[in-house]
């Protein structure tokens, strides 16, 4: 146990693609919730699956250069959708989302049921609740592996995939820190210092898609809601501070995706079950059960502050 | 397969074929028309919470049937177990909404999420523990008419056809409420009443629902319907009756299609029928269709 040989190659990966994608899940996540857009990751998450099965028909490949680029086309199609939804039958946000993402997930099961696309190890429960448990780095021997440039070379290609993603988005998020906070406060007062408030709304829902598309392919739907609702939620409930509501929640979703790893895979043997559970249903479940937490106990948890 | 489809939808496929598709009109009929009244009060998507909230359910009850030596598949049972995390779901859901500063779409999210992920955990357990094929379990995801019993279509049709009763019964508070919830309190209707009445139809519509739709799309038969109807008409009771009637040919059409085609999820079909009406009303429909608008916006010859 000590030498990792068990650790490192059966049990680190799944773990650091897990917090991988929780963090670039929960950054983009605490500007949703502010915008009171949270669902917008919900419809994010389930239109990613026609993009990605109708780009692997489409090319054959199931490169993951491949499977972003159809996920993002189909989060931009269905963005366009929602809004011309709303316009066109003068429907709420709620029911026109509602409304477009049933019906492409629905497309994408049909595509994947009528085209078999055995190849290309996707099913529907895969693409529900990922496979985390899949991701496993066969080369790895022990704690060495980590120095050991041939063995690095076979980490499965998620990770580096998910490191560049969520370096990517939080970079994007610091970058552009200033505007989008007033822009998120004040869309009014934004426009009148001349910040481009819509490029900047499509430029958060395509971090949003970006995000949901990389952690979508590892961790499945489940999880890639979880992360882009829970742990700026719980943030948000603990303080008044955007800065810190931000490092907060990505505290929470890093701590939340290595506990919610290790309880799947160790809690069940430890009540002498001998079988590991799914990973992304435990993370999502800690995310939840932290979120009750701050709603119970949280300092900034209510609507209005008490007055003294 | 044709054939095979032609006779489901023409009630030809014998007895317990005629009983699935019967059911899932009903339940079409049923839940297109509370839609209507969720949709115009604006809670559409607090149903998706419910719906992913019953997943739990489904393990705890299958868990518990088989540890007491039952067949964990009983539809019956597995929907109390569903319908009682959805309850502690909704329940969640309002206090997080009303006690907490989280705005409701955000409450939504987290509430979905989680009750969803505690509900995978469990169909692990449950995989892993080999009781019995979790395969049965699974048709709940996105709906199935394969392998379904007499009597679960018997309680898909019951149910729905109570469902109906009850909206008839509560439709004038339901609309006066969905238009303006100040003006139905001085004319003497309880709104929160009637606000709860209509989350525990929406309920009964997302558990009747799990078997033929499945869990994450049932919220398309509560919206889309009620969305395409909207465009052919502004009165409410109408409004109703044509999401109604667009459920329950879906619902029909759907099933017929899944039992000439046993390995299409049900589920997927309903919901793109459905879809293809709101599209194609979106085009034609009087006064709010696409073509009709750009008629009315032509310029003027004088």
């Amino acid at each position: 146990m000590m030498d990792g040989s068990e650790f490192v190659p059966l049990t680190l990966p799944p773990l650091v693609i897990a917090t991988l994608a929780a963090l670039a899940c929960a950054g983009p996540g605490n500007f949703l919730l502010l915008r009171r857009q949270s669902l917008l990751g919900d419809a994010m998450a389930h239109v990613v699956l026609p993009g990605i099965v109708a780009a692997f028909l489409l090319t054959g490949s199931a490169a993951p250069g491949v499977m972003l680029a159809g996920a993002l086309a189909a989060a931009a199609l269905s963005s366009l959708l929602i809004e011309a939804i709303r316009r066109a039958a003068r429907a709420d946000a709620g029911a026109a989302m509602g409304a477009t993402f049933t019906a492409m997930f629905a497309s994408g099961v049909l595509l994947l049921e009528i085209s078999g696309t055995s190849a290309m190890h996707l099913d529907v429960e895969h693409a529900l609740y990922g496979s985390l448990e899949g991701l496993i780095w066969i080369d790895a021997t022990g704690w060495a592996s980590l120095t050991d440039p041939q063995a690095l070379a076979t980490l499965p290609p998620e990770l580096p995939l998910l490191a560049l993603v969520a370096a990517a988005i939080l970079a994007a998020l610091a970058l552009f820190w200033r505007p989008l906070t007033i822009a998120t406060f004040d869309e009014g007062f934004a426009a009148t210092m001349g910040i481009p408030t819509r490029a900047l709304s499509a430029g958060l829902t395509g971090l949003t898609a970006l995000a949901a598309v990389a952690a979508f392919s590892a961790v499945g739907s489940i999880l890639t809601i979880a992360m882009l609702v829970c742990p700026a939620a719980t943030a948000r409930l603990l303080t008044d501070s955007l800065p810190r509501q931000m490092l907060l929640s990505l505290a929470i979703a890093a701590t939340t995706a290595i506990l919610g790893t290790l309880a799947a895979g160790y809690l069940p043997l430890a009540m002498g079950l001998p079988f590991a559970v799914s990973a992304a249903g435990s993370i999502a479940t800690l995310a939840g059960l932290f979120l009750a937490l701050a709603a119970w106990i949280g300092p900034r948890r209510h609507r209005v502050a008490p007055s003294l | 397969m044709t054939d095979a489809f032609l006779s489901a939808l023409f009630l030809q496929a014998g007895y317990n074929a005629t009983l699935v598709s019967i059911g899932a009109a009903l339940l079409g009929l049923a839940t297109g028309s509370v839609g209507a009244f969720l949709t115009l009060r604006r809670r559409a998507l607090a149903s998706d919470a419910m719906a992913h909230a019953t997943l739990p359910g489904i393990g705890l009850a299958f868990l518990a049937m088989a540890a007491h030596g039952g067949d964990g598949r009983n539809l019956a049972g597995l929907l109390l177990g569903a319908g009682l995390t959805a309850a502690l779901g909704l329940f969640l859901l309002q206090r997080l909404t009303t006690r907490t500063r989280l705005p409701e779409d955000a409450a939504i999210g987290a509430v979905l999420s989680t009750f969803y992920g505690a509900g995978i955990v469990l169909l692990t357990v449950i995989q892993n523990l080999s009781l019995g094929r979790p395969a049965g379990l699974e048709g709940f995801l996105l709906g199935s008419t394969a392998g379904m019993l007499l009597s679960d279509a018997m309680l898909i049709a019951g149910g729905g056809a109570v469902i109906l009763l009850i909206l008839a019964l509560l439709r004038r508070p339901l609309a006066m409420t969905a238009f303006d919830p100040d003006h139905a309190r001085q004319m003497g209707v309880n709104t929160r009443a009637t606000d709860t009445a209509l989350l525990l139809l929406t309920l009964a519509c997302v558990l009747l629902g799990l078997r033929v739709v499945g869990l994450i799309l049932i919220v398309a038969l509560l919206i889309t319907p009620a969305l395409t109807a909207r465009l052919w008409s502004d009165r409410i009771g109408i409004v109703a009756l044509l999401a109604g009637g667009i459920g329950a040919v879906a619902g029909h059409l759907g099933a017929s299609l899944s039992l000439a085609l046993p390995d299409l999820p049900t589920g997927p079909s309903i919901v793109l029928l459905v879809f293809a009406a709101f599209l194609a009303s979106l085009l034609l429909a009087p006064g709010n269709g696409l073509f009709s608008r750009r008629r009315r916006t032509a310029p003027d010859p004088a």
